[in-house]
């Protein structure tokens, strides 16, 4: 543990402790552009120089130089203020003055740091360097003249996204970043590209020229679009989601976020449900209604139903108090069908840890083999696959794929492709179970869509069996923002026979293959803010809000419980999803004994306590389940997500998943780099 | 080591063209360190010491003798753009300094410039030096730092021709 001194106070740090990280801790800010918590170390850019006594009459880069014992350093000595104002001029005198037009102006780490270390004026009288800008791709706008060759770009993209695309090309002034051959970046993470660069080189192309950050009311919340409830922050102007930016959370998505989560937010203004809508019964076609038509009609509908014969399915983006009080409802009713695995996945849901992923996502570092049943994480959840790489990374851990071939950004061993080869795991065959054996802290972590089939539960029981014999973590990684929590509160019915059912009541599900095995007679009532395959299918239309226009609670595919919260208003004659239900239950004599949303969440703690731990993970207690010995199948696992840009309901109607998709399948079919798998 | 600059020269290396008289300067160690004047030359020995104190440096001993024929501005732009040419691009002040410290100098030659604008070189070397990563950014000031501290007679004189001439 050294001890030192920093500008005279005494501080001990641990052993590996940068400089520059040892005055964070003390509070004195040390002005950095290449240097970032996350990535690797280059000191290029010359501005954390600090004075170092004893060592060279020089100024020394701390973020590279390590505290040792009996150093003096000083912060803002003179050698250290001129040093710092020399680098600044130095980075200036290439910069363009165009801070009035650049999107990263008000955010931008160079402006701020300017005001502190620059000179009033400029000295150079030459000409200034101006650098062809590059085609990223949809996502991110390049202004390279205003590139500062931090470098952190081409850090990020290598150690975090696991896609070297980038690099530095040409030497001196004349260097640039540039992707090795022209082409664009083919991570899913590389909307991460623009908040790590520290200029207003890489801007978000969608964004561009949209808002000021300093006029964007800022709403932390959580992300809906894959299972991990990644944190983030959605910035919006009036009632417009302007951007989504990430926000810190260690054990889930780190400080990053993929590009669906931070770029599909413009599907958010397309293709809404802003009213009610009912299907007329001359026409046969969808009009316009209002809410006391579309009520009276549904609650119609369900009195003049057997019971037996009704059926509520819950989808992938419903907050828990939607589906609380739809499931309320129904019980009121003497309904008892309902369901929430609507991608058709089938699991033993009796035990959770079952069904959740149990070792944290965090969890995953501390393994030393993790072994992936029917998944594509890179796909099915872009963080969890870049922290398989950063373990990867840090300790080269042995990692196994059983499943489909795919890119996942580290090597791993292809041990085969359908339930046999967990069949002889469990049994303690092949070369992989070896280094099953042989590890301390083995992980395992089943992909959601590996359930997708007739012998799910065997499967389910079958990753149990093997987990058990090697001890590992059982992890399951759900791509469904609600599945957890619909599963916790027991939104499911393992029998339900779909195709008898007369009315079916759709909480945002547009799953195509559900939706087809309705009955062609049935009434269906769509309660959704997408006008999608679910509402396209509906009878009268509900329109709800989406996951930034309500409060709600989301339990991620750890068992998590975060809180989201709202950012703007629902659209139109649009409300929020709980309140749709508990108007609904009025007309259908049975309201639901709670009027706003704190009864609501009470009467959900009374019966489920674990949803009022925010932010905690509580491990489930291992259990029994699945079923090993039922009948299995040869079939090998397909992946569960085709297109990765397109996964939900606003995805699909997101401009700029739309064009993401096109490059992507433009790339895979022109064959012009092997990365990008064939859609 | 510790041979006489002089003897150096004219005993060993067949003396300066036209006479030691006729010498202007003498980098003594490659091309990097600030260069020697005549009158130091007389009675300088080359050893790493002496050479310091003298404000400049052994370095790779590789000497560059210019007599009177040399427009030393021009020859001392030469090598900013060697340097210039050199710098890898990594680290702040040796990527854009070099470029900076050329295109000054390349004035300097000519006389197109300030007189403030010596000085201004001057700081800018010292914001180089000693702020990078590798020698390289060191290398690049100290032979404009040896220009002005040895001949910025020569550079005033040549920025009033200039004026002169343009006016």
């Amino acid at each position: 543990m050294p001890k030192l001194k920093i500008n005279n106070v005494e501080i001990e740090v641990e052993k590996g402790t940068s400089i520059l990280q040892a005055c964070e801790m003390l509070g004195h800010e040390v002005p950095r552009f290449c240097y970032h918590d996350r990535l690797s170390v280059p000191a290029n850019c010359r501005m954390c120089l600090v004075e170092v006594k004893p060592g060279p009459p020089k100024p020394q880069a701390s973020c590279a130089l390590a505290c040792a014992d009996n150093m003096e350093v000083f912060t803002d000595s003179p050698m250290v203020k001129k040093a710092r104002n020399g680098v600044m001029e130095m980075l200036l005198i290439n910069h363009p003055l165009d801070c009035p037009i650049c999107d990263q102006g008000g955010e931008c780490d160079l402006q701020d740091q300017a005001v502190g270390y620059g000179f009033d004026r400029s000295r150079y009288y030459e000409n200034k360097r101006a650098v062809k800008d590059k085609n990223l791709g949809p996502l991110i706008k390049t202004v390279m003249t205003r590139c500062i060759q931090c470098t952190r770009c081409i850090r990020f993209a290598e150690e975090i996204a696991g896609t070297p695309d980038l690099g530095m090309i040409h030497r001196g002034e004349d260097s640039e970043i540039s992707t090795f051959i022209e082409k664009t970046i083919t991570s899913e993470m590389s909307g991460n590209l623009i908040d790590v660069c520290p200029v207003g080189a890489l801007t978000s192309k969608p964004y561009a020229f949209q808002a000021r950050p300093w006029e964007l009311k800022k709403t932390e919340t959580i992300d809906v679009h894959d299972g991990l409830g990644c944190n983030i922050r959605v910035d919006s102007r009036g009632g417009e989601v302007m951007r989504i930016l990430p926000r810190l959370h260690e054990d889930i998505n780190e400080e990053w976020i993929d590009d669906r989560t931070r770029f599909a937010y413009d599907g958010l203004k397309r293709q809404r449900l802003d009213r009610p809508y009912v299907r007329d019964d001359k026409t046969g076609r969808l009009r316009p209604g209002t809410w006391e038509e579309a009520f009276l009609k549904v609650s119609e509908r369900i009195r003049a139903t057997n019971r037996g014969k009704v059926a509520a399915l819950a989808g992938d983006l419903c907050d828990a108090e939607s589906m609380v009080a739809l499931k309320d409802l129904m019980r009121s009713l003497g309904v008892d069908n309902l369901e929430c695995r609507v991608d058709g996945a089938r699991f033993d849901t009796s035990a959770r840890a079952g069904y959740i992923f149990n070792s944290g996502i965090s969890g995953i570092e501390q393994a030393d083999a993790i072994l992936l049943v029917g998944t594509d994480p890179r796909k099915e959840a872009a963080l969890v696959n870049a922290r398989i790489l950063k373990t990867w990374r840090g300790k080269r851990v042995k990692i196994g794929l059983i499943g489909e071939n795919a890119d996942l950004a580290y090597p791993y061993t292809h041990i085969g492709t359908g339930p046999a080869s967990l069949e002889d795991l469990a049994g303690g065959k092949g070369a992989f179970a070896d280094v099953l054996a042989n590890a301390k802290n083995p992980i395992l972590i089943v992909g959601a869509g590996a359930f997708r089939r007739e012998d799910g539960v065997a499967i389910q029981g079958l990753c149990r069996a093997v987990a058990e014999k090697y001890k590992a973590g059982y992890n399951v990684l759900h791509m469904a923002a609600s599945r957890v929590a619909a599963l916790d509160i027991g939104f499911v019915k393992d029998d339900l026979d779909l195709p008898a059912m007369q009315v079916v009541y759709l909480l945002g599900v547009d799953n195509p293959d559900i939706l087809d095995q309705i009955n062609p007679d049935a009434f269906v009532v769509y309660q959704g803010h997408h006008g999608d395959a679910g509402a396209m299918r509906a009878d009268v239309i509900l329109p709800g809000a989406a996951y930034t226009e309500k409060d709600g609670l989301y339990i991620n595919t750890e068992g998590r419980v975060q809180f989201a919260k709202q950012a703007v208003w629902p659209p139109g004659e649009a409300r929020e999803d709980w309140k749709i239900v508990r108007a609904l239950s009025a007309y259908l004599d049975r309201p639901l004994p709670y009027d706003d949303i704190i009864h609501l969440r009470g009467r959900m703690v009374r019966e489920w306590p674990h949803l009022a731990e925010l932010d905690a993970l509580i491990p489930a207690e291992w259990a029994a389940f699945g079923n090993p010995q039922a009948p299995i199948s040869k079939d090998a696992f397909v992946p569960a997500v085709s297109n990765f840009y397109m996964t939900n309901v606003i995805t699909r109607a997101s401009l700029t998943m739309a064009k993401c998709t096109d490059t992507l399948l433009k790339s895979a079919v022109m064959g012009e780099n092997g990365s990008v798998a064939a859609e | 080591m510790g041979i006489p600059l002089k003897e150096l020269l004219e005993r060993h290396c067949g003396g300066v063209r036209g006479g030691w008289d006729n010498l202007l300067a003498v980098i003594p160690g490659g091309s990097s360190t600030p260069l020697l004047t005549k009158e130091v030359c007389e009675n300088i020995t080359m050893d790493f010491d002496t050479l310091r104190a003298a404000g400049s440096g052994l370095g790779t001993a590789g000497v560059i003798v210019m007599d009177k024929s040399t427009d030393i501005i021009y020859a001392i732009a030469r090598l900013s753009q060697f340097y210039m040419h050199e710098s890898c691009g990594q680290c702040t002040p040796c990527r854009e300094g070099t470029g900076w410290l050329w295109r000054t100098m390349l004035r300097m030659v000519k006389g197109n410039a300030s007189v403030e604008e010596i000085d201004m070189l001057f700081e800018l070397t010292k914001e180089i030096e000693g702020h990078t990563i590798c020698a390289l950014g060191d290398a690049a000031a100290w032979p404009i730092q040896g220009l002005i501290k040895n001949f910025r007679p020569e550079m005033e004189r040549r920025i009033m021709e200039y004026r002169k001439m343009a006016a």
